[in-house]
């Protein structure tokens, strides 16, 4: 089990991502970088694709990152990665770069460049087995760009380019289950997690790194000027779309699944809704419905991912008392 | 001044001689020049580009890592992050893979990444035409990449091998574009000259660029966000990347030479040292007119023959050089910039500013249309009395 | 702010080379209010060191030390996620001690 000492005491002997950027006051993001930067051991090559973490962290002269890191576009960090780590893997071949000091290949994407305009790259990295782990942070819209209406939205939040109006609730349509697509590409890890349970993520990072070919992580983060709630209430709305079961936390290893994280008590998606200003038109009368519809999607998907978990369950080492979660490896 | 090989020559040469195509040439060249990563994604007419070459690696040929792709998008995309990591790096494309990667293709550029790409020249959809014309490497003209035409298969090997030291020159650093011409030079097999595995192999040396992104040592961050305070100041490096290629080129085609025995410059003068009336084209089609330049030679017209090279960076001043004592000029695009006059003619009317030949604009060949030697005659025939002619003429349209 | 520099004076290809770099300060984002700290109530659980934002909160080795608030941009991050409520928010123009700390209700020094 990770401990946020471990990741201290890594931050302490290398300072891989640093302060002074520009990502917004209350931005869930570094919370991701931190927490995945920290808990890879091997030394380790970033690569991002076009949204708030690149553009915030590496305004020219300037940069954020104490590590290597490339961007290139905005639909192509899974494929600028399997470049890098080509050729790595050519320089290694060749004896340019040694054997023995492996590398650790981390791609960062945002929801729009990753459920979206970079899907096509991500899809073909996986498929072809390049030695990564993409982590896409999440925060359900293109925020960089002023909180347009993403593949990642979901049901009902009213953005600029689906706003609510006279006759509209928000976006009309379910968000796309991009980490059950990442799933089918038989990779050897899939996981998704949040930015308010830091060791759920690690955990899963430190798990990731481990298997053979590529691994992806779905992290749920958070985006105040989007979503619109108080900065201060990041990790605790990130918590509550944990606790309503809105957002998942699961895994799936070797094409075996587990729910990592059962909260203790379910909230109503109300709660959840409530507190964010893109989702306040839903509580208008004419909008019952919706909210409706929400909840009991909520509750149908659960069901399906605690059939799955029952399943899968005996192929994981059996969970130690008041553990959700384990770095044991070892499948039954 | 170039003229024609004695027939001893040319026997001499026909036999150590292979018999190859451009493609397979390109595909020989980048075996010998064994790159480190080489992503891959088909599209006619350069698919056998990359099949010949994935031939070579899993015959053990080549030792290059080869990533099959999913587009051409993330093919360059893939080039770049593996040229930036520290690998030497080429692929290959053509007409709308180029459209699809040309993003990329200025990212490249900004980079200074030295990658090299074969092109087989084809037209551009729509409506979908896979045979030549040179539209699709007109997209990249200003992305910041040295470009190259090339003749004949010999040219396209060559011209490959060339482009490795010359993309790596730490003044220079940019990628550059081979372009052969679809089918008529990437599927028509020629004799070309192959030179030995290990003097190609010393003559690109080691890949070597400033940053590379996996010295964990000295960490960089590579494609940051620009703001207005130094944007421009990036693009004008490039612009100084570019004005090194000249030289740059020179030293590169001196060894070549050196090495075999074949020496380029960014432009071909034929039988252009008295002429008065004189065709400049890129690509495949100067061996048809060099045929033409000989008849009429033969029956007492003073006609010559510029080819252009080099279109990135263009070769101002040789060409102002080349054709400054022609009268008439006819300059021959095989693209179009709607609106405007074909891009090649629009360099060489810079490039003679106030030198004073008259000049007419042709477009031929769009989408693999024939280009007949009476065709061209009559080219040389027009520019008899240049003033009787439409500002843009087509030749073997249906009008 | 750094000298801007002219175009054959900085590294090719947009290339930021890390070592070179002093990153700019945030502070000035704070909009009237920055954390604070009790000490006597900390329990060291890092838990707001990991969340802020930027890198406001400072660790010494793997400890709670105190805040930077050059790098604090008045989130209120890190008091909302403190699980004692060692961490409080205050006027941006209040003086507090070094670093923030307090302990015993007056500033701890060293």
């Amino acid at each position: 089990m990770p401990t946020i000492k471990q990741l201290a005491a890594n931050e302490a002997k290398e300072k891989r991502f640093r302060g002074g950027h520009s990502l917004c006051s209350g931005c869930g993001i570094p919370i991701v970088v931190r927490t995945v930067l920290n808990s890879i051991e091997t030394p380790v090559v970033v690569v991002n694709a076009t949204g708030c973490l690149e553009v915030a962290t590496t305004r020219f002269p300037n940069t954020a990152w104490n590590v290597p890191w490339l961007h290139v576009a905005f639909e192509n960090a899974a494929a600028a990665a399997s470049g890098v780590e080509s050729a790595y893997r050519a320089l290694v071949k060749r004896g340019k770069l040694p054997a023995d000091e492996p590398v650790t290949f981390v791609v960062f994407g945002g929801d729009g460049g990753t459920y979206d305009i970079g899907l096509q790259s991500l899809s073909g990295a996986l498929e072809r087995g390049h030695q990564f782990l993409y982590v896409c942070y999440d925060n359900e819209a293109y925020m960089n760009t002023g909180i347009q209406r993403s593949s990642a939205t979901p049901f009902g939040a009213s953005t600029t380019t689906s706003p609510e109006g006279k006759i509209s609730f928000g976006k009309a349509q379910q968000r796309k289950d991009l980490t059950a697509i990442a799933e089918a590409h038989h990779v050897n890890y899939v996981g998704q997690s949040a930015i308010s349970h830091w060791h759920d993520l690690s955990d899963k990072v430190k798990r990731a790194v481990e298997v053979d070919g590529p691994a992806f992580i779905n992290v749920l983060s958070t985006c105040q000027l989007g979503w619109r709630h108080e900065p201060r209430e990041a990790v605790k709305v990130a918590q509550l779309a944990v606790d309503t079961l809105f957002w998942p936390l699961y895994e799936v290893v070797k094409g075996r699944f587990r729910l990592t994280h059962i909260p203790e008590e379910i909230v109503p998606i109300e709660t959840w809704l409530r507190m964010q200003g893109r989702f306040k038109h839903l509580f208008k009368e004419e909008n019952a419905g919706a909210l409706e519809v929400i909840q009991q999607q909520i509750f149908d998907e659960w069901e399906r991912l605690k059939e799955r978990d029952r399943n899968d369950r005996a192929h994981f080492a059996p969970l130690q008392k008041d553990q959700t979660f384990t770095t044991e490896f070892e499948m039954v | 001044m170039k003229t024609k090989p004695t027939e001893a020559e040319r026997i001499e040469m026909l036999r150590r001689a292979k018999l190859l195509t451009g493609a397979e040439g390109a595909a020989h060249a980048m075996r010998q020049i064994n790159p480190d990563v080489f992503p891959v994604y088909p599209i006619t007419p350069q698919t056998p580009i990359i099949q010949t070459f994935s031939k070579f690696v899993a015959d053990g040929e080549a030792s290059t890592e080869i990533i099959n792709v999913e587009s051409e998008h993330s093919a360059m995309s893939a080039a770049i992050g593996a040229a930036t990591a520290g690998g030497r790096t080429m692929t290959a494309t053509a007409s709308q893979g180029l459209a699809l990667m040309i993003e990329n293709i200025y990212i490249a550029a900004s980079m200074r990444l030295p990658i090299v790409l074969a092109i087989g020249n084809r037209a551009l959809s729509g409506p979908i035409n896979i045979h030549c014309d040179h539209s699709d490497s007109m997209l990249a003209r200003d992305s910041g990449v040295i470009q190259f035409f090339v003749e004949n298969a010999q040219e396209a090997y060559d011209f490959m091998i060339m482009s490795v030291p010359l993309a790596e020159n730490h003044d220079v650093l940019l990628p550059v574009l081979v372009g052969q011409d679809g089918f008529t030079i990437t599927h028509t097999a020629e004799p070309i000259l192959l030179e030995e595995d290990e003097d190609v192999q010393n003559f690109v040396g080691e890949y070597e660029i400033p940053y590379p992104l996996l010295n964990l040592q000295k960490p960089t961050t590579q494609g940051p966000f620009d703001m207005p305070d130094y944007y421009f100041e990036h693009k004008r490096q490039q612009q100084a990347a570019m004005d090194a290629v000249p030289d740059a080129f020179d030293t590169v085609a001196n060894h070549y030479a050196a090495l075999t025995g074949r020496r380029y410059d960014a432009i071909e003068e034929y039988r252009l040292e008295d002429a008065e009336r004189a065709i400049v084209v890129m690509g495949s089609s100067a061996g048809t007119m060099k045929e033409v330049v000989d008849d009429l030679r033969e029956q007492g017209e003073a006609v010559g023959l510029l080819k252009v090279r080099m279109f990135r960076p263009f070769p101002t001043k040789k060409v102002r050089e080349a054709l400054g004592h022609v009268q008439k000029v006819a300059v021959l695009d095989r693209a179009m910039s709607f609106g405007s006059k074909g891009p090649l003619y629009m360099e060489v009317a810079e490039a003679l500013f106030g030198a004073g030949p008259s000049m007419q604009n042709y477009v031929f060949g769009l989408g693999g249309r024939d280009l007949f030697p009476a065709d061209i005659r009559q080219v040389f025939e027009n520019l008899k009395n240049p003033e009787e002619m439409r500002e843009m003429q087509y030749i073997g349209i249906r009008e | 702010m750094n000298e801007l520099k002219k175009y054959h004076e900085i590294p090719i290809g947009g290339t930021v080379i890390t070592k070179d770099v002093v990153q700019p300060k945030t502070g000035g984002w704070r909009m009237g209010e920055k954390p604070m700290v009790n000490l006597d109530k900390c329990v060291n659980c890092l838990i707001c060191w990991l969340d802020c934002p930027d890198t406001a909160v400072l660790a010494e080795g793997t400890d709670f030390f105190g805040f930077e608030y050059d790098y604090c941009k008045g989130c209120a991050l890190c008091a909302e996620v403190c699980p004692t409520d060692a961490i409080v928010m205050v006027p941006d123009d209040q003086e507090v001690p070094e670093y923030g700390r307090m302990l015993n209700g007056g500033p701890h020094e060293n």
